[in-house]
This record gives structure tokens, sequence and C-alpha cells, in this order.
């Protein structure tokens, strides 16, 4: 037994992965929500009237777009075990901010981009607070969820501005030629590749996990566990200053009030995805199916003649189902183990037994 | 065991040959303690002797696997603490657990409050006994103000009024005076030793022999998990203690290996941070393990994590291969070739519920990207060529590294560290709570590490594995550097005096 150190030498010879690929891929959290997700469309689609319409998907992915955008950055968040509930209320006050811009006669873009630097404002301030100031991340967006909300509302009152250009509501309206797909995917497919990248593919998404599970660990592995999270609650600003101009185009409207209570929407939706609460564990992909099951279920209900509140009871039992079916899974692994782990003690027990 | 002992009158509390396991590793051998009323005996031992584990089992934290316990002569056996708090017996512990916001008194009458009528808590008589307890014990406390802030001195107090409220007739102090000044020391004493003469039976763990030596009548020594020696305090001296503690045969396996030492790689001078550590200067040259020994609290662990820069530090310098570190960046100090194999590998050394493949690239994840994106097919690649040399058992690479035993957990860290080929290696206690075998292997790859010209700073609680292994040896007690030896001067009972020796008694 000769550890040989510094030598090309292998000495000792490990599968990769303990598991087939099929298993890998197939049983997880993520491949069954997307697995419903398919389920719910097609059993949507044979036996709810006007569901396979155009429309219909028009009106759906233009509906569900700022969810789908803001559950990006909040899957980075929610990775590392933070959480970021002021989303909505930043949709707010882009969207009051991008009005009060145009009423002014700014051009367009202008009033967009200061619309998206507010957001990222807004995002810097919770950042600031989580890490210099190191606060809790749940005290915190509940704080400048109030605050954000009360400036976009104090700075618009209750009336609502509209009459956008033309040019540019038509634009949010307009479908990618020849689909029935808004061009908003489009924005949200790039952003998508983008995050996913970060997310599973560099050694910034790496950390992230790192430090949804042990941020003692990821301090003592050189990880910069409070500039990191510094940067993903300016992320989320910044997208959710986004989501709001394009909320407001939408709907050619802005108010203080928009987007009240989205970010639990997007938040069910996350954990629905398959991201732990407890941070650590999810994937992208999962997330974008759970945006879409929560958004199709809802869709085909509404067509189907089912009443919102029901949508909304249905909709909370299915996150509550998916998250306690979680749970069980993880204590059924963990139950697993540690009957693993008794049995090599008894033998390491017996073995040490001269 | 001891029945043939000259004591007539019935011990306050007796155990004798008591065991303790915890899965294969055995903490407590053969543990035997004999306290006589009216009696402040001493306990010693190195970290490791198995003091705690003793003192747990009286306490009713852990359950004794086999041995006696017996309570006045009555064979006694507690499931849990509230049953040795009931039978009479204290514990207080070095860091003292109260309710900082709850006042003095609150404290002391914890969860059996005097209530009056209506199941109202009689606050008046509270109070008042509180008094009549500081008065006795010649103390002046607030009884009504809160705890926070309070010295720890003033917390171990409350402690022991707690204990006199429970008419406690055993009173374990584990390490009391470790946070303590001299003058606070004084005044422990005096309260030990008025309630010495009110007939109760006290033990005292320190490893400061002038203490002992001052306060107790009696001494324990334990060794490896096992009783060794009762004896007198008249009838000792500081050196046979020593020798008693520490004089086991070094049976296992160092294979130190010949390195040839070349510059100053890791050179640290005047490292403060108030508190903490003082005036810290070090170097440590390329092919030489220094080992870094002391007593659990004496700031080891704390200079390692300043130089590695997750722990910040008021002034001093650190220096690697020339160049200064700037404090507080774990960052820098990796890229420069600093690496740590911290102390709690469950805690700070791995991500437990990810794989040993992560773990192991977890910190050159950086390194291993190409155009800033990583491909788990490269991080395979680099965690099985690192697990093999270090030959990690494990089945797979996508295994969670919290399945994995204690020892090849510490493989796994050690591999985490290896493939970020540093130029220092700070390991902490490389093989605290690994097996025998795994343990020899851990010190063959240290060497090897040496030999390769690699500078070792290595913090060990284990006297035979800094004086098997270690090219120099210093010493640190109470947070400063008390000693520095070189290989062939450096005896156990050296180490040992500087460990625990007061200033004047320092060589």
């Amino acid at each position: 037994m000769t550890t040989a150190i510094g030598t090309e030498q292998v000495v000792r010879s490990y599968t990769t992965y303990a598991q087939p690929l099929w298993r890998r891929v197939l049983v997880t959290r993520e491949a069954s929500i997307v697995g419903l997700l398919l389920a719910v469309v097609a059993v949507s689609m044979a036996i709810v009237p006007n569901f396979d319409s155009p429309l219909t998907v028009t009106f759906l992915l233009r509906e569900i777009a700022p969810i789908l955008l803001i559950a990006l950055p909040m899957t980075l968040v929610i990775v590392t075990e933070e959480i970021d509930l002021s989303v909505a209320s930043v949709v707010g006050l882009s969207s009051v901010v991008t009005g009060l811009c145009v009423q002014a006669g700014w051009p367009f873009p202008a009033a967009m981009a200061l619309a998206i630097v507010v957001g990222t404002l807004a995002g810097t301030i919770n950042g600031a607070l989580v890490t210099f100031v190191g606060l809790p991340s749940l005290a915190v967006t509940i704080g400048t969820l109030a605050l954000f909300r009360g400036v976009a509302v104090g700075l618009l009152g209750t009336t609502a501005i509209s009459g956008f250009p033309d040019a540019w509501t038509g634009l949010a309206r307009t479908n990618i030629p020849g689909t029935p797909v808004p061009v908003i995917m489009i924005v949200f497919a790039l952003l998508a590749i983008g995050f996913a990248v970060l997310l599973h593919f560099t050694p910034f998404g790496r950390s992230l996990y790192a430090i949804g599970l042990n941020k003692e660990a990821a301090a003592f592995s050189g990880i910069n566990v409070g500039m990191t999270k510094f940067w993903l609650f300016v992320m989320s600003g910044t997208v959710a200053g986004f989501a709001g101009v394009y909320f407001t185009l939408l709907y050619n409207n802005a108010r203080g009030d928009n987007a009240t209570g989205m970010e639990l929407q997007v938040i069910a939706a996350v954990l629905l995805g398959g991201v732990s609460i407890f941070g650590g564990r999810g994937a992208l992909h999962g997330v974008i199916a759970g945006v879409l099951l929560i958004g199709t279920l809802a869709s085909a209900l509404r067509l189907a003649g089912v009443t919102s509140d029901i949508i909304n009871v249905i909709t909370g039992l299915l996150l509550i189902v998916s998250v306690v079916s979680a749970s069980l899974l993880t204590w059924a692994h963990r139950k697993r183990i540690a009957a693993v782990g008794k049995r090599k003690g008894r033998l390491a027990a017996r073995a040490a037994v001269p | 065991m001891q029945s043939d002992s000259t004591h007539t009158a019935t011990p306050a509390l007796e155990l004798s040959r008591v065991v303790k396991s915890f899965g294969a590793v055995v903490a407590l051998r053969s543990g035997s303690l004999r306290l006589e009323k009216g009696s402040i005996h001493a306990l010693v031992g190195e970290n490791g002797a198995g003091k705690s584990t003793l003192v747990k089992i009286i306490a009713g934290l852990y359950r004794r696997d086999a041995g006696a316990l017996h309570l006045e002569g009555e064979p006694v056996d507690f499931h849990s603490t509230a049953q040795s708090k009931a039978a009479g017996i204290a514990v207080i512990y070095q860091e003292p657990t109260l309710f900082p916001d709850l006042s003095v008194t609150e404290n002391i009458f914890m969860g059996r409050q005097p209530v009056g009528r209506f199941g109202r808590i009689e606050r008046k008589a509270m109070r008042d006994e509180a008094m009549a307890i500081f008065a006795r014990l010649g103390v002046r406390i607030d009884p009504d103000r809160p705890t926070d802030g309070l010295s720890i001195a003033d917390q171990q107090i409350i402690e022991i009024a707690k204990a006199i409220s429970l008419d406690a007739r055993v009173l374990v102090m584990d390490e009391p005076t470790a946070a303590l000044s001299g003058i606070e020391v004084e005044r422990l004493f005096a309260v030990a030793r008025s309630l010495r003469d009110e007939g109760r039976a006290l033990v005292f763990i320190s490893h400061r022999f002038d203490e002992v030596f001052d306060l107790c009548d009696t001494v324990t020594v334990m060794r490896d998990g096992a009783y060794i020696d009762t004896l007198p305090i008249a009838e000792t001296t500081v050196d046979e203690l020593v020798r008693m503690m520490v004089g086991r045969d070094v049976t296992e396996l160092f294979p130190k290996l010949s390195a040839e030492i070349g510059d100053d790689v890791l050179v640290v001078e005047g490292l403060t941070q108030p508190g903490v550590f003082h005036d810290v200067s070090f170097t440590v040259r390329a092919g030489e393990i220094v080992g870094l020994s002391g007593l659990v609290g004496a700031g080891r662990s704390e200079v390692a994590r300043a130089v590695f820069g997750v722990d910040p530090y008021q002034s001093g310098t650190v220096r690697v291969a020339g160049r200064p570190l700037p404090p507080g960046s774990p960052r820098v100090a990796m890229a420069r070739g600093v690496g740590l194999v911290p102390e709690d590998r469950r805690k700070q050394g791995l991500v437990l519920d990810q794989s040993v493949a992560r773990n192991v690239t977890l910190a050159v994840r950086e390194r291993l990207a190409r155009y800033g994106l990583i491909w788990g097919a490269r991080e395979n690649e680099a965690a099985r060529t690192w697990a093999s040399r270090l030959e990690v058992k494990t089945a797979a690479l996508d295994a969670e590294t919290g399945t994995l035993s204690g020892g090849n957990q510490q493989k796994v860290v050690l591999a985490k560290w290896l493939s970020s080929d540093p130029k220092v290696l700070i390991v902490d206690e490389p093989t605290r709570g690994i097996d025998v075998g795994t343990k020899a292997e851990v010190h063959r790859l240290l060497s090897q590490l040496a030999q390769r010209g690699i500078a070792v700073l290595m913090i060990s609680s284990e006297l035979p594995e800094v004086l098997g292994m270690a090219d120099r040896v210093l010493v640190m007690r109470e947070g400063r550097l008390t000693g520095e030896f070189d290989r062939a001067d450096a005896t156990p009972e050296a180490v040992m005096y500087a460990a625990t020796a007061h200033e004047e008694t320092v060589r």
C-alpha cells in the first residue's frame, strides 16, 4: 500500500457515476416536472376546448414572460440559500419610472434605460444590505418589498400612465413571424442560455452551490461569499427592472401597483421546478418547466371555465405536494445512507476487535 | 481498582473502569475516579486523554458502555443530564451556557422557579435566595441585571450559584480558568475552597499546573482514555505529572523522510489580533515540516486561519516566497500557493452534500475552466487523478462526500488542496478522528509532500504526531509563541512545559 504521490501512476480506479445515464437524467426532480408539464399540455390539448389555438399559446407566453425572466436570477439567489421578495415591487417601480419618463417627453429607449438602471439600483440596495450590513435577505427584501412599492405608488399616486409609443407596445405584442411565440421569448431564450451557462458551466456557478450547502467551507475554499451574493441581488434587480418595462408595454399601462404579488408566483415556480429553499440544489431547466407548468395549468383551467380562486387552490396544492414529495425523497435517501453507514460501522467495529 | 484505598469514608462519587466508544473509536478505555467529600480533585491529561468524555458521563450527557458509577456508595445510572442534576451533580463547562437576556436570578432558577398561588413565579423569594447564595460565596453580583455583558468569570460564578441552589454535592469544573485573569482566578478559587469546606466534592480540570498545585489536594492522571494514577498533591511534582501524562511509547508509524530544506517560503512576522494571538513570528522553509503544538484554545488554528486570510488580523505581515500577502483574502492566498486543510473537515473542509468530484475540484474550479467555462468531464478527470493518488476509498466519483468514512473524507480534503499545487500547506489537526492505518498514510503523505519541496505547517494536539513528524516544533500558549525546538531537542517534557507553564517557569 504505497501512496504514489507525485507520480502519474493511477493506483485505484473509479467509476465516474454510481448510476447509469438514463437514471441520472430521468430519475430527477427536474425530469418529473418536465414530464408533468408534458402531461398537462397533452391532456389539455385533448380535452380543453380552444387550448390548442395559437392565440392561447401567445397569450400564455406573454403573460408568464415576466415570471420566466425574473425566475432566472431568482434561481441563482435561492441556490445560495437567500431570497429576493422585492422583485415584484421593482417591477412596479420600473413601470412607474418608464411611465413618468415617457410622460416627461423622453424618448422611449432612454426611459427604458433609466428604468433598468433604477431596477439595478434597487438590487444594489438589497445586495448591500445583505452583504455589507449583514442582514438576512428575508428581512431585507420584505422591507424593500414595501419600500420600493411605496416609492412607486408615491411617485405616481393612484393614477396610471398610458399612451406609450405604438412602435414599442406593438413590439411587445408581436410574434416571431410564422409562429404564435411572442418576440419577448427571444430575449428570454438569450437570458436563459446566459443564466444556464453561468449556473451550470462556470466556476462562479460552482461556487453558488457550494455557498448554498456550506457557507463556511465555501469561504475556506477561497470563495468570496458576500460579494457573490451581492452580485446576485444586483442581477435580480436588473432583470426585474427590464421585466417592468416589458410589463408596462404589454398592458400599455404604467401603475404603481403593477405586478403586485408576482414575487410569490416567481418563488412558487422556482420551488416547484426543484430548487431547494435550503439552497444548494436545483437546475434551471426545472425552473423553466416549473413556470410553464403553473402557467399552462392556470391557462387550461381558465379555458375550461374554472374560477380563479379554484385555480389558486390547485396551484397551491401542487406546490405543497411537490415540496412535500421532495422532502420525502430526501428523507428516504438519508434513511438508506444511514442504514448503509450503520452496517459499515458494525463491520468496522467487528474488524477493530482483535 | 481502588478497593485497596486507605480512605474509609464512602466516596462522594466513584467511577471504576468506565468504557465509552463512539462507533469504532474508543474514547474512554478505562476511566476511574474516586472523589472524596470535602476535597478538590484535579483531573489532568493531554488533549484526547478522555477527561471530557469522563465528565460527560458524570453529567449524564453520554451513557457508559461498561464499568460502574457509584454515588455515595449507591450504584447509579444516568440517562439524562436532568437525572444527574437531580442526583446532586453539577458540571460547569469552560463556556458558561446562560440565557443572555434574562436576569442573573432568572438564570439561576431557570426551569425550576419557585411558584406561588395561581402558578405565579415568586420573584421575591427567588431574588432573596440568589442574594443569600452570593453572600455565602462572598461575591457581589447584581441579581437583577441581565447576564449579557457579564465577564466569563462572573458567568461561571452564576453557574456555581446555580449548582449551590440545587445543593449539588459534586461539582465538576471543566477548565474554568482558561478564560480568566489572575484576580478572577483567585476569586474562583476562594469560592471553590469555601465549597470544599462545606463538605462538597469538587473536580477541577486544568492544564495549568501552578493552579492544580495551588488549589487541589488530590490529582488523577489520565492518558489515552485510561486511568494512570491518583496521587496526593503533596506527594508529587510537576515533572512527575508531565511524565505520566505524555509517557506513552510512540508505537504508531511516523514515516519521517529526510527532505532537503530550501529557502524560506512562509514568513510570518509579528502577527497580532488582540485577544486571540500576539506577536506571532515564524518561518517555514521549503521541504520542512514545522509542527505547531500547544493546548486546545492556545490560538494555533486562529493563526493558521489568519495566515490563510479567512480571519482578520490587526497587525503583522505574512509573506509567501518573498511577496507580502494581503490580509483577509483566501483567494489571493490560494493564488500565491497557500493551502489550508482546516481543523473541522465536516464544517470547513468539505461540502458534505456534494460529490467527491466537486469537493476535490472546488479549490481549483477556476483553473479547470477553459474560456471561462467548466465541464464535468474535466472536473471528473482531475478528481479521478487526485482521488487515486490519495487512495480515497469510494465507489464512484459522484458519491456524496458525507457518506465516506472520516479518514476518507480527510483524504478528499487533502486531495482538494494537493490538486491546487501549493507551495505552503497548512494542515490543522490532519489526523483527528481517523483510524490508525489512515493516520499512518496521512503521515507518509505529508512526508512525501515535504520531500517534494512543499513547506508544511502542521498543527496538532497529538504530541507523538508532532514529535514524530516535525523538523521543528513551535509551541503556543495563550496566543503567544512560547517555545521553538529543533527536532533533536523536542522532548515531550520540553514541549509540554512550554505549552502549559506560566511566565515564571518558561525556559
